[in-house]
């Protein structure tokens, strides 16, 4: 039996009377690259952002690595990572200084950081941008950035919402390499995404619609449940009766 | 600790980074400082009078240049008579209107009092009140010499027909002390604004821009974190108390009677208390227009009510109450006893309890009121 690191038992947000994740149960097993996908306004950041232990939930059970979505989210914070929809580095801060930052407040030791720094630095190509400003790298460059530091600390799970939002598809790809790695790493992948071509890149996946989930399976299995040649098709037909849509 | 070294260090990084906090930090309160008790100097100083004398005597006339000659005011006009002189108080020329009836002298020698009459502009409630508390002190001071020159028993009154009532005594600090009772209260408010909008400011630009959120994420300590946004403006604000302290030597030759340590002791927990406000602003707003007006709002009320321009004695009961719930009241109260009169901790230990008490409150406030988890 594998280990389940995240496990979700109908789970609810409401917002007043507005139910913005409704009812969602699912697992995740360690080490899976778990995607959750959903059209704008699906309730994906919602229900991720309790997961994290930012918000908390109106109904329903989840624990995530083991703690208690309502009670010890402090203890969740310990042991994930989180890379916001919104880019949330400091942009007046330099790369170097962000990273030293964010491992430093994760509790790694100077040291260690230091280490770990050269050795990412080398990985992401980035000697000549250390003492750079954040603000001032492409978004590609970003974004990559704000994943290296959202797992500098080794977390069990990493939790990434839309981290290829706006990148062009050279740097996704490489994105999805860095995914691969970090999974490849023992590190649990709990990734939100629109792009259906990113979906096949999942172990497994959730479809949410109008916040609640109307599929979960592989991949392959979803295409072949509805009878589809990709998954742009089984989520067309999933998602073409959603009332809900942000645009 | 370790952690909260990462965070003081990020703090004063992005601090030194912009350049215009640093401006405003060491620009503000010089240049304030500077102009503006001038600016109130001179306006103390430039008390249009109007003067009706309908006595023209020896007597009256001495009384007319020694109120000329005290410096605080300018005549405009010499008048035949009320009616007249009210014009250019009407017309915003005159301040004050000193009235000299006919048979003053008379009076003055055959009974020892007279009254004179004195009316001043209730528009500009200040200056007119300190005006009228001036020329008050001069006629006080010109009756008391004749006494001595007539050996008269009886002394001289006078009423006041002002449009107003004033409460003349707490103004009366002849010699334009003004100047030494304004400057340290200026000082502890531009300590309580920089302090205050820029820790106000501060959290809500992370909660703006979006950084809040990887720091709710991660297992960092409430109190870390507030702290680590206090420490950085706490050890500003005493760099600016230093510097306006010297300001304070350089431009106006006031040096503290008291002790300055002291000073630094009130300094270094009144700040604790300002930023605590100005942190709790922070947690409270969701954007930066809304911390700036809530921060704008109390600053209007601190400086309107702290007792900086006008005497927290001389309030009516509910605004002495509402005074004194506000740090700034404290801080200026002892600021002055031991800048100006030399006290010591044992004078003052009870607004030191009191800026304590503000203090835990304030940022016990502000640390349960950010939520990590909202
Ligand atoms: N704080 C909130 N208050 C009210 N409604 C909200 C709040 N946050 C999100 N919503 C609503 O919940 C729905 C789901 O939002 P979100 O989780 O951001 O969707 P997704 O990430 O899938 O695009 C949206 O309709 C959004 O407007
Ligand atoms: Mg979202």
């Amino acid at each position: 039996m594998e280990e389940k690191v995240i496990i979700c038992n109908d789970l609810t947000k409401q917002f007043g009377d507005f139910y913005a994740v409704n009812k969602i149960s699912f697992d995740v097993y360690k080490g899976e690259v778990f995607g959750f996908l959903g059209a704008n306004g699906a309730g994906k950041t919602t229900a991720m952002r309790i997961l994290c232990g930012l918000s908390y939930p109106t109904s329903g059970k989840a624990s995530v690595a083991g703690f208690d979505v309502y009670k010890q989210q402090e203890s969740i914070k310990k042991n994930i990572g989180y890379m916001s929809q919104k880019f949330s580095l400091y942009e007046n801060l330099t790369v170097s200084e962000n990273i030293e930052f964010f491992g430093g407040i994760y509790g790694v030791e100077r040291s260690e950081i230091s280490m770990r720094r050269t050795d990412l630095i080398e990985r992401l190509g980035l000697e000549k941008e250390v003492n750079k400003m954040v603000g001032e790298l492409p978004l590609g460059w970003k974004q990559k950035l704000a994943f290296s530091v959202a797992i500098f600390h080794q977390p069990r799970i990493v939790f990434l919402d839309e981290p290829t939002g706006g990148v062009d598809p050279v740097t996704r790809r490489q994105f999805w390499d860095m995914i691969y790695e970090a999974a490849a790493g023992g590190i649990t992948v709990f990734v939100t995404t629109h792009y259906m071509d990113e979906a096949e890149y999942c172990n497994r996946i959730s479809i949410m619609v109008d916040g609640r989930i109307e599929a979960l399976d592989t991949p392959e299995n979803l295409k072949k449940n509805y009878s589809a040649s990709s998954m742009d098709e089984v989520f067309y037909q999933l998602a073409r009766g959603a009332k809900r849509s942000d645009n | 600790m370790k952690i909260l070294r990462f965070l003081l260090q990020k703090e004063f990084r992005q601090i030194f980074r912009d350049k215009t906090i640093i401006a405003m930090m060491f620009m503000m309160p010089t240049v304030q400082l500077i102009i503006l008790p001038l600016a109130m100097d001179l306006e103390v100083k430039n008390i249009s009078l109007s003067i009706v004398d309908r006595d023209h005597s020896s007597y009256s006339q001495q009384l007319i240049s020694k109120v000329g000659s005290s410096g605080y005011f300018k005549m405009v006009s010499m008048e035949p008579s009320y009616k007249e002189a009210l014009k250019y108080v009407e017309r915003d020329e005159a301040d004050v209107v000193l009235e000299i009836p006919a048979g003053f002298e008379r009076n003055l020698i055959r009974e020892g009092k007279q009254k004179v009459g004195l009316s001043v502009d209730a528009i500009d409630g200040t200056k007119a009140s300190i005006g009228g508390s001036y020329l008050n002190a001069i006629i006080a001071d010109f009756t008391a010499n004749l006494e001595i020159n007539n050996k008269a028993t009886t002394p001289t009154n006078y009423t006041s027909k002002s449009f107003i009532d004033v409460t003349y005594s707490t103004w009366f600090n002849p010699l334009a002390q003004f100047k030494y009772y304004l400057v340290p209260g200026i000082l502890v408010l531009l300590l309580t604004m920089i302090g205050g909008f820029l820790s106000s400011l501060n959290i809500v630009r992370e909660k703006e821009v979006g950084t809040i959120e990887q720091i709710n994420v991660s297992p960092i300590k409430k109190w870390q974190f507030i702290l680590g946004k206090l420490i950085p403006f706490w050890i500003m604000g005493i760099i600016v108390f230093t510097l306006g302290l010297v300001v304070c030597w350089l431009i106006y030759g006031i040096v503290s009677e008291g002790s300055l340590l002291l000073l630094y002791l009130f300094a270094a927990f009144y700040l604790i208390a300002v930023l605590g406000f100005g942190l709790l602003i922070s947690t409270i707003s969701d954007n930066q227009i809304q911390a700036m007006f809530l921060a704008f709002f109390f600053m209007m009320i601190f400086t309107l009510m702290g007792g900086l321009f006008t005497s927290v004695e001389s309030m009516p009961d509910w605004a002495r109450n509402i005074s004194n719930l506000m740090p700034i009241t404290h801080f200026i109260r002892v600021v002055r006893m031991v800048m100006l009169k030399g006290s010591g901790f044992a004078d003052v230990q009870l607004e030191f309890f009191y800026i304590i008490v503000f203090g835990v409150i304030l940022n016990g406030w502000a640390i349960w009121n950010y939520r990590k988890t909202a």
